[in-house]
This record gives C-alpha cells, sequence and structure tokens, in this order.
C-alpha cells in the first residue's frame, strides 16, 4: 500500500465543520446560560434554542478505545459532536432535551464521572511526568489522579466558595498553569547538578549552557573542557540540564514535591494573581503522595472554613492575610517561604499592621 | 498482547472513582508492544523515585523543524518497545471541537503507526499523539496530512495558538476567539513550522476577561475580549435573581471592585464610566447583564512560566483593538514584535523578558504603540527617565 500524497502547511481543519448544527445555527448569538447539574448546563440562544453540555471526566491521558467510546456516545446522542474543554474534561453537546437524561444514565452505566461545572474542583491541568518528559521531578498523572480521588465529591456534588484550579508541574519549567493556579503541586529538585565531565565535551555547548543559568553559578573548566557550578550559588532549577543533558540533576532521595497557592487568571473582582510558597518540600511519595494530599486536603478545608461566597483561594488569603493563613493551616513557616529571588522586595512587609 | 510486566505500584492507581490513566496505558497494552512497555518503563520511574528519559534528539518530518518531539528512554533494553517513544503535536481545531468521523479516522492511523496513547490535549493546547518510532513519523503525516491536519508547533517557534469557547456556546464572548485563532494559525504556518526565532512565542484568545484559556499567564501574546459601552441590563431578569434567593448586595455590589453599582431592593443601576470590566457581576447575573455593544479586544504581552527569572503575567499594550477579520491590525503588531525580538532577544529569551530587559518605552517606540495610563499599574516611583535629543532645546 503506498502512501497517500502529503501535505505540508495547511494548517488545521476548519472548526466549522466540527460544530454540530444548533451551534453554527446560533454562532455568536448565545443569550445566557444555567448550570443545572454539576456535570449539566444548558445555554439558550437569542433565538431560543437551546444546548445542553454534559461534562465527563477524563484522566487526559487517554488510548484510542476510550476516544472511540466517547464518539460511540456522542454518536448516538449528539449527532456525533463533542468538544474538549481547556482543562480536558470531555463535553457532550445535545441540541436535544429528551436526550440528556439518556446520556447521562449511558455514562453512568459505563462507570463515567460528571461534574465540575460551578463552584467545584475541575479537572487538573498538568504536565507529562514521568510518562514522557526527561526532566520530571516527579509524576504528574500518579499526582492528579490521587488528588482527583480525593477530592472528587467536589467534582461530582459538592460545592465551594468558589472554583477551585488545581495543577501539576513535573518540574519548574512548569508546562503547566502552575504559576497561576489556587492550589498547584510542583516538581522540585534541592541538589545542584553533578556535571559528567566525561560527556559534556562531546554532548553540551559550552557558552549557551553558562548562559542558561539565572544565578550565573555555571563556569567554564577548562583544563577539563567543561564546566564547573558554584552550589553556593545554584538554587536547583534545572534550566542547564534542559540545556546540557550531562548535568544530570534528579535525585530520587531529595527531589519532591512543593506546594503553591493562591493564585488565579481570571480577571474576576481582582487582578489575576501568582501562586505563592506555602510548602517548600514534600517527599517524592509515590503511587500515593500521601504527604501530599494530606497537606492540600489541610489547605482545601481551611478555605471552605473561611471564605466567602464568590472568594477564590487566593483572594480569601488576601482578605485574612498570609500570617493568618500560615496559623489557620498550622503550616511551619520556615526561611524558603522568604523571597530571595528575583522579584524579593517587593514580598516584604511596609507596614507595621499585621494581625497577631 | 500478552501482559508483560508486573505493575504492583501503578496498579493501585486503578482504584478509587476519578478516571485512571493507568487503566487507559494497559488498555493500549493491549494491542501495542510499545505501550505494554510504557507500563513496565513507567513501574520502574515509579520503583527508582526518577525520570527514564533522556532529552530529546533530532527527529521530524521533511520540511518541518518541530511539531515532533524525540524521546529515547535511558533503559532500553530492558524496555525495547519504548527505546523510541517519539511525542507528535497535532494542532488541534479551534476551540477543541471534534467530530466523530474525523476523530475516528485519527485514532485507527494512530494505532496503526503508533502508541495508541493520547493526550487530550497537551498543555499548549494540541492534540498530542503519545508515543512512535522514528520509521512511522513520514508514513503517518502523510496519512494525517491527507486527511486535512498539519503539525503544531514546538522549539523556538510560534507555538501552536489556543482559544476559549468563545461564540461557539459562550454568551459573554466579545470577539470570535476561534475564527482569530484559526486565521493567526494560517496566517503564520511557516513560523509555527520552521523554528527560527530565540525562543518560543505563543497567542492565546480569551473572549472575555474571565480568561478560560489561561491566555494573561501563559501566553507572549493575549488577546482578551473586551467592550465599550454600557453594560445592558435587563431589570426583569435583576428581579428574576432576587425572587430566587440571591442576596444581590452582598454577592454582586459588594463584591463589584471599583464599587460602580447600586441595587435598592428594586433596581440595578451601573455607573458604566467607573466601570473596569472584570466580568464579576456579568458572570454571576448571566441573565440580567450583558457586555456593551461595542466589541473588540485589549492585547497584552509578555506571560510566562517562572523559567529562568521568574514568571510573568502579560502586559496592556493596547488597550483596546477591533478584532474583524482579516485581522490585520494583530497581524502586523505582531510582525512589528517579532522584527524587533528577532533583532536584540537573546538564545532562550522570551518576548516579555527582552521587554524587562530593554524597557517598555523602547519596545512600544519599537512597535510603534503610544504611551496610554492603561499601560501600567502605577507610574514610575524614580527619578531617573531619559529624554530624546528632540525632546529638548
Amino acid at each position: 500500500m503506498s502512501a497517500p500524497q502529503r501535505k505540508t502547511d495547511i494548517g488545521p481543519p476548519h472548526f466549522k465543520q466540527f460544530l454540530p448544527p444548533v451551534i453554527q445555527k446560533n454562532y455568536a448569538s448565545w443569550k445566557y446560560h444555567e448550570v443545572l447539574r454539576p456535570g449539566t448546563m444548558v445555554h439558550v440562544a437569542e433565538s431560543g434554542d437551546k444546548v445542553w453540555s454534559v461534562r465527563m471526566a477524563s484522566p487526559r491521558l487517554i488510548s484510542t478505545d476510550f476516544v472511540r467510546d466517547v464518539c460511540d456516545v456522542a454518536d448516538k446522542y449528539c449527532d456525533g459532536f463533542f468538544r474538549f474543554t481547556s482543562r480536558h474534561n470531555v463535553e457532550f453537546l445535545v441540541s436535544d432535551e429528551s436526550k440528556v437524561k439518556p446520556l447521562e444514565d449511558d455514562l453512568k452505566k459505563r462507570g463515567m464521572v460528571m461534574g465540575g461545572i460551578g463552584p467545584r474542583v475541575s479537572n487538573i491541568v498538568h504536565t507529562q511526568g514521568w510518562v514522557h518528559c526527561h526532566s520530571a521531578a516527579t509524576d504528574a498523572s500518579g499526582l492528579v489522579k490521587v488528588i482527583m480521588d480525593e477530592f472528587i465529591d467536589y467534582f461530582t456534588t459538592k460545592e465551594l466558595p468558589n472554583k477551585v484550579r488545581f495543577a501539576v508541574a513535573c518540574c519548574t519549567n512548569m508546562c503547566g498553569a502552575v504559576h497561576c493556579s489556587d492550589i498547584a503541586l510542583v516538581g522540585v529538585h534541592r541538589k545542584p547538578p553533578i556535571p559528567d565531565h566525561g560527556r559534556i565535551p562531546n554532548m553540551c555547548e559550552i557558552p549557551s549552557t553558562i548562559a542558561s543559568c539565572p544565578t550565573g553559578a555555571i563556569s567554564p573548566d577548562p583544563a577539563k573542557k567543561s564546566l564547573k557550578i558554584n552550589n553556593d550559588k545554584c538554587m536547583y532549577c534545572g534550566n542547564c540540564y534542559s540545556v546540557c543533558p550531562a548535568l544530570p540533576i534528579s535525585d530520587p532521595v531529595n527531589d519532591g514535591v512543593a506546594i503553591v497557592v493562591g493564585g488565579k487568571v481570571t480577571n474576576l473582582r481582582t487582578a489575576p494573581k501568582f501562586s505563592k510558597l506555602v510548602y517548600p518540600w514534600l517527599p517524592n511519595n509515590p503511587p500515593k503522595w500521601p504527604e501530599v494530599t494530606n497537606a492540600v486536603k489541610g489547605i482545601l478545608e481551611a478555605y471552605v472554613k473561611g471564605a466567602q461566597k464568590h472568594e477564590r483561594v487566593g483572594e480569601w488569603i488576601d482578605r485574612i492575610g498570609w500570617e493568618k493563613f500560615f496559623k489557620l493551616t498550622k503550616i511551619p513557616f520556615t526561611f524558603q517561604h522568604i523571597d530571595d529571588f528575583t522579584f524579593a522586595r517587593e514580598t516584604f512587609r511596609t507596614t507595621a499592621a499585621f494581625k497577631w | 498482547m500478552p501482559k508483560k510486566y508486573d505493575t504492583p505500584l501503578l496498579d493501585q492507581l486503578e482504584k478509587g472513582s476519578y478516571p485512571s490513566f493507568v487503566t487507559e496505558i494497559k488498555k493500549a497494552a493491549v494491542k501495542h508492544e510499545s505501550a505494554n512497555d510504557l507500563l513496565g518503563a513507567l513501574e520502574q520511574c515509579y520503583k527508582d523515585k526518577k525520570t527514564h528519559w533522556k532529552h530529546g534528539g533530532i527527529v521530524g518530518v521533511r520540511g518541518y523543524g518541530g511539531g515532533v518531539i524525540g524521546r529515547y528512554s535511558d533503559i532500553p533494553d530492558q524496555f525495547p518497545g519504548v527505546a523510541h517513544f517519539h511525542t507528535i503535536r497535532i494542532n488541534q481545531p479551534s476551540g477543541f471541537f471534534y467530530n466523530t468521523k474525523a476523530l475516528r479516522e485519527l485514532m485507527d492511523l494512530w494505532d496503526h503507526y503508533g502508541s495508541g496513547l493520547t493526550n487530550f490535549h497537551g498543555s499548549t493546547g494540541d492534540l498530542v499523539l503519545l508515543g512512535t518510532k522514528t520509521e512511522n513519523l513520514e508514513p503517518l503525516f502523510a496519512e494525517v496530512s491527507s486527511r486535512g491536519w498539519d503539525l503544531g508547533g514546538s522549539g523556538s517557534a510560534m507555538r501552536t495558538p489556543s482559544c476559549c469557547v468563545g461564540p461557539g456556546r459562550c454568551e459573554w464572548s466579545n470577539i470570535d476567539t476561534l475564527d482569530i485563532t484559526y486565521s493567526i494559525t494560517q496566517e503564520f504556518q511557516d513560523e509555527m513550522h520552521r523554528p527560527a526565532f530565540p525562543y518560543k512565542y505563543k497567542f492565546k484568545t480569551s473572549g472575555c476577561a474571565v480568561d478560560c484559556i489561561a491566555s494573561i499567564a501563559r501566553a507572549d501574546c493575549s488577546i482578551i475580549g473586551t467592550w465599550k459601552g454600557d453594560i445592558r441590563i435587563d431589570q426583569d431578569a435583576v428581579k428574576w435573581y432576587a425572587k430566587n434567593g440571591m442576596d444581590i448586595n452582598a454577592e454582586i455590589i459588594n463584591r463589584c471592585p471599583t464599587k460602580c453599582m447600586s441595587y435598592d431592593g428594586k433596581e440595578l443601576q451601573i455607573a458604566n464610566e467607573d466601570c473596569s470590566r472584570c466580568m464579576h457581576c456579568i458572570a454571576k447575573m448571566t441573565k440580567a447583564l450583558r457586555p456593551g455593544k461595542e466589541k473588540g479586544a485589549t492585547i497584552l504581552i509578555g506571560s510566562k512560566a517562572p523559567f529562568v527569572v521568574g514568571a510573568l503575567l502579560s502586559w496592556v499594550v493596547v488597550p483596546f483593538m477591533k478584532m474583524e477579520p482579516p485581522y490585520t491590525e494583530i497581524k502586523e503588531l505582531t510582525r512589528k514584535i517579532w522584527e524587533w525580538w528577532d533583532e536584540f532577544g537573546k538564545n532562550r529569551e522570551r518576548t516579555g523578558e527582552l521587554i524587562e530587559r530593554k524597557g517598555m518605552r523602547n519596545f512600544l517606540e519599537a512597535v510603534g504603540l503610544d504611551p496610554q495610563p492603561a499601560m501600567i499599574r502605577e507610574p514610575r516611583r524614580d527619578p531617573f527617565y531619559f529624554w530624546q535629543p528632540d525632546e529638548l532645546k
């Protein structure tokens, strides 16, 4: 069998062919929507037409058979159309109300989980981790699975003060939106890379490796035609390892998971915020990471107890103050919490007014 | 394929009610040796508490400089099925909409040429085909491209643009996010497929300030829909919310960041000239409140994750830009930004970092934008600033 004629630079298929008829007809003419159940909402168009969206959880890393199962459901109830959300959930788009309930029942029968709409936990934006990445300090899919299992009720039923957006990044490169999430986990290293002098001369470009270090900790080692690391300056970001594979940094004992909280991307009420450090390091303890899930549970419980309606985690903390956040959550406050990097001076307290 | 490896650690991640990625790998492992070996290799990572993947080598398809990420195992003798396990990024359709015919075809091809494992979707938005061998890349590309699919971006290139659901299914969308994304992607195919930039450049387009695609945090160019003019109020619908139990003063009026709203128990009033269009009231009273009628976008530049000197959020550079096909203004601005970045950017320096290094004024002058208060949170605090000769006598 000869291969068909390849084409280049055609770009993605035009989205219009993938829009269900009800959406084509009412494109840009939606009037309002209502959340009917944690996994079901209805959008109403100016024309009076309606489209029901049924949101289903997905682990993001899915097999071709998973996609085929989704296709079977979409053929049966949605005229063969569906979409994914920006947080990796599946959304079935139904234009016939009489098919909504049977669709939900069918998904339940297949063991699928529906939810994530409204003031709840949604699916976790995450990275490849040990499944597929060279620089991962921890796994991503495994952490996502244990966190979602722990908080499944907040996906399927229970409400929170507002949405809580989790994210997981398996290293500080942060391919996930960890730097602006309500509660985020990030894989961290704690020891400098160890130069492999045997491989560096052949494998790495010396100037670009030196330039990759944000703290100027790397210098040439002319005698060995290699590189030296100033261990006092290194803060273990791993950027040099991305540029030079002969600077291995991973360390099964000292690598682990940090937790950052209080970020948001939306402009609702308050400006978008970066997530801030609350746990500098917790042990990498696969497959269940009990220390990490417990820590997240403590933060989420404090938020549920203390936040006012519509406050995101970061808005709640801004109102009560970080000193009270650490008191409520009983998270030990350490030197690691005080910034000594690029944006440090913006983070020091410059008022005598704070809470005991 | 018969089961090859015992995976006691991963098996624990098949319990619990959230769908399991381990179950998915096992499903693919029934048909694919590579997925079977991925299971073994991943169990090894869980045992050793470290990754067993090496850096990507240079692999790809003819005529392209990106779209395929080379991936090799560091224990290939133990797990030969994943000795090569390259990722292919397929440019997703705008808004992640699909039909079943197209996806079934794609899945059949992927079962033929790859591991049977995918990501819907990768962090940037691509439809990710996870794991195949070098020799499968060309035939797979011929198959998928002849059916209307193309590769996404990787490396120092324009990355695959992505967007929120927009006018497809959202009443708040002020711009056609789906069409803008398609148009930008088509316009810059060469910049996406043949990496020639100092580093990556991402576009993300959101229909409103709720920003469901996280454009302000994750795109070098964030396009965020907004409006001018008064928020449209349906007072009958306001009454409906009050009647249905909403405490309008507590939930809406007191949460308004600019205090531009009032409610006397009967009518909702908005002082529109003081509204900053944050979307809170509209998002909570979707039946009663709708954005104003003159639509456009705010263009913000520079956001990125922390590597290397810290994370950045995008900065406002164009407070209001009309967004109508063929979107000439944003495309021209983009070309000017790239020209400046190309000239002054260092290797692996993102646009935002270059703006920090060279100064916002330098950037604005280079791309031809006038200074405006909307660009800043506050004016400078220091007395150290430049004058140009033509500003002096």
